[in-house]
């Protein structure tokens, strides 16, 4: 082994060179992938420079001038840091929690459901939504929600109560944001809960049985546990990107709407906005390497953290 | 004997808390599942009432006066609609097939135990899931560099590979018996012949899986082409909806300027339009999806174990 490492350069290369002839026919069949993770991953990595840069159309990415740190600044002055910060987390906090409670709790039902069919069909329900794209989902809101149309606002009409314009509604987004989340990704992780579900030993309830355990007894001591890997793991992977934000379901329900945007805006409409809507592109890029960083930094603790604790659920 | 007698003796105890558990259980599973249904019911019922009753009665469960004038006008002036059509099947295809070859051939790659380089490729692919240079660099990169702006690559391109189906592929064919390639190999076969004639065919339940969340997420796509398309003829079905949601005056978006007269001196059917529109762009989903559905479950299962 050390005398394989000791070796001369020129028999090392020999060595690589008949690697790489042995291995031509695989290396020919990952040269597609590597291509394309190398344009469309890697040299968009090394574009983080225009952070630091004063883009213009004629010097590129690489060609126009430093800008040093005054994107930054510029980010931080305006004090919008901060709001689109906390405004991502908090959504993204809420999301994992709740969808984790729901999802699970919904994968107990069905799971409790003796008939297949009848699991079948309910599963078929609640996995439609997730199944349409966000334009689609506010498509229905319209329906539901539209001010002059809108089903809702017929309803309370009906009942002789004021029209709500929830567009000029702040305060219910954050409600209504977390609701069609987790309407439209309950059936999906409820599915792989089910699915852990299903690989537990049908003898563990057969001997809680025979003891005599109560349903809930049952779920608690059980089903509970034995899922709690799926579960852990589902947790750590949604916790690793809690800085990047589902742009789809903000900007097709918000969109630039300002006067709700204060409870809304996440950093990745705000990226999305200063590119395309104000071609700031040094705010945007700026505000980019921000969030990749602390989604780099957050999944490499959380790593590191489970790895101290119980390395089974590391992520990699 | 005995069990039916313990069975006898625990039931009235056990049957108190699963009645219950299983009457709530069930009624927040028929709640939610009618709540995820009805929303397309509305979407249904509101495309076929005419325009006059949505203006007076608002979009409702139900049909008031019942009118495919919104259908009828979609399919007057269809020309954007093909195309919309048109793009969004096209990149379902290409890229679906491409990209479920993709990832299948490099997770065989990866997974091979005598390529002693396989860790290395390895972390190549996965560190782009941890770090990325985020959407202003690639966006240039895209639009100055490659010329995707009012290309139609621009619908294919950024969704063709991903890391994450590459790595369900690589722990799915990892469960093929490493022996099968070994004696194939013996036999001298090369790797590209192993892979078509061999791995391929014993891993549909893995292509199923991958062409399906890749078809879905190309016919959902609405994203590049709102940063990259802004010519009709290059749109995707999605995001012709979108614009057509946005805008205040649907029919504007609608009418092929050749055709004008088409549209003058009518009450255009402006709303249920709107619900005409969303049934047509998801209307293909919708109708496959019983067909489709079970094997999605079944991916899901595979998705789910750890790569």
């Amino acid at each position: 082994m050390i005398a394989t490492v000791n070796r001369k350069p020129a028999n090392r290369l020999r060595r690589l060179g008949k690697d790489f002839y042995r291995y031509r026919y695989l290396l020919l069949m990952l040269l597609p992938a590597v291509t394309y993770i190398i344009i469309f991953a890697y040299i968009p990595m090394t574009g983080i420079v225009l952070a630091f840069k004063r883009y213009n159309y004629a010097g590129g990415i690489y060609g126009s001038p430093w800008a040093g740190l005054s994107n930054f600044r510029f980010l931080i002055i305006s004090n919008q840091l901060w709001p689109l910060t906390r405004n991502t987390l908090l959504y993204n906090f809420t999301f994992i929690v709740l969808g984790i409670c729901s999802q699970v709790g919904f994968a107990l039902i069905l799971n409790e459901i003796g008939s297949k069919r009848l699991q079948k069909t309910f599963q078929s329900c609640m996995l439609l939504p997730y199944f349409i794209s966000w334009v689609v989902v506010a498509s229905i809101m319209q329906a539901f929600f539209s001010f002059d149309y809108g089903i809702v606002n017929r309803t309370l009409e009906s009942f002789g109560m004021d029209k709500v314009n929830i567009y000029a509604k702040p305060d219910i987004w954050p409600f209504l944001i977390v609701f069609v989340y987790l309407w439209k990704q309950i059936g999906y992780g409820s599915v792989i809960y089910l699915a852990a579900m299903a690989g537990i030993d049908p003898g563990l309830y057969e001997a809680a049985e025979i003891d005599g355990a109560t349903l809930s007894q049952r779920i608690r001591y059980i089903t509970i546990p034995s899922i709690t890997p799926t579960i852990i793991i589902m947790f750590l992977l949604a916790v690793g990107q809690i800085f990047r934000g589902d742009f789809g379901l903000f900007y097709q329900l918000v969109g630039n709407n300002a006067l709700i945007l204060p409870k809304t805006d996440i950093l990745d409409l705000f990226i999305y906005r200063a590119l395309i809507t104000t071609n700031d592109y040094g705010m945007s890029s700026a505000a980019g390497l921000y969030q990749s960083v602390m989604c780099f930094i957050t999944i490499m603790s959380v790593n590191f953290l489970i790895k101290k604790i119980n390395p089974d659920y590391t992520l990699f | 004997m005995n069990t039916a007698l313990t069975h006898q003796r625990r039931s009235p105890r056990r049957s108190g808390d699963v009645i219950v558990l299983h009457t709530i259980g069930y009624f927040f599973v028929i709640v939610f599942s009618l709540m995820c249904l009805l929303p397309f019911l509305l979407i249904i019922t509101s495309s076929l009432n005419s325009e006059s009753s949505i203006i007076r009665n608002g979009y409702s469960f139900t049909i008031n006066d019942f009118s495919l004038a919104a259908y009828k006008l979609a399919f007057k002036s269809p020309q954007k609609i093909l195309w919309a059509y048109r793009n969004t099947i096209g990149a379902t295809v290409i890229g679906t097939t491409g990209a479920v070859l993709l990832a299948s051939m490099t997770g065989f790659v990866l997974q091979r135990k005598d390529f002693t380089w396989r860790n290395g490729f390895s972390f190549f692919f996965f560190f782009t899931m941890l770090f990325n240079g985020g959407l202003v660099p690639w966006y240039i990169l895209c639009v100055r560099y490659l010329g995707l702006k009012n290309n139609y690559l621009a619908l294919i391109l950024p969704m063709l590979f991903s890391v994450w189906n590459m790595i369900i592929a690589k722990s799915f064919i990892r469960g093929i018996p490493f022996e099968i390639t070994e004696s194939v190999m013996v036999d001298g076969g090369n790797d590209i012949t192993i892979f078509f004639r061999i791995i391929l065919p014993m891993s549909k339940p893995l292509l199923a899986t991958i062409g399906l969340f890749t078809a879905l997420s190309y016919w959902n796509d609405w994203y590049n082409s709102m940063l990259f398309i802004n010519k009709d003829n290059l749109k995707s079905l999605q995001y012709f909806l979108n614009e057509l949601l946005g805008s205040i005056q649907a029919m504007k978006l609608l009418a092929t300027y050749d055709n004008p007269s088409a549209l003058q001196g009518v009450t255009l059917p402006q709303e249920s339009l709107k619900m005409a529109m969303t049934i047509i762009t998801t209307g293909p989903i919708l109708f496959l999806y019983p067909f489709v559905q079970k094997y999605f479950i079944k991916g899901l299962t595979i998705g789910a174990v750890k790569g």
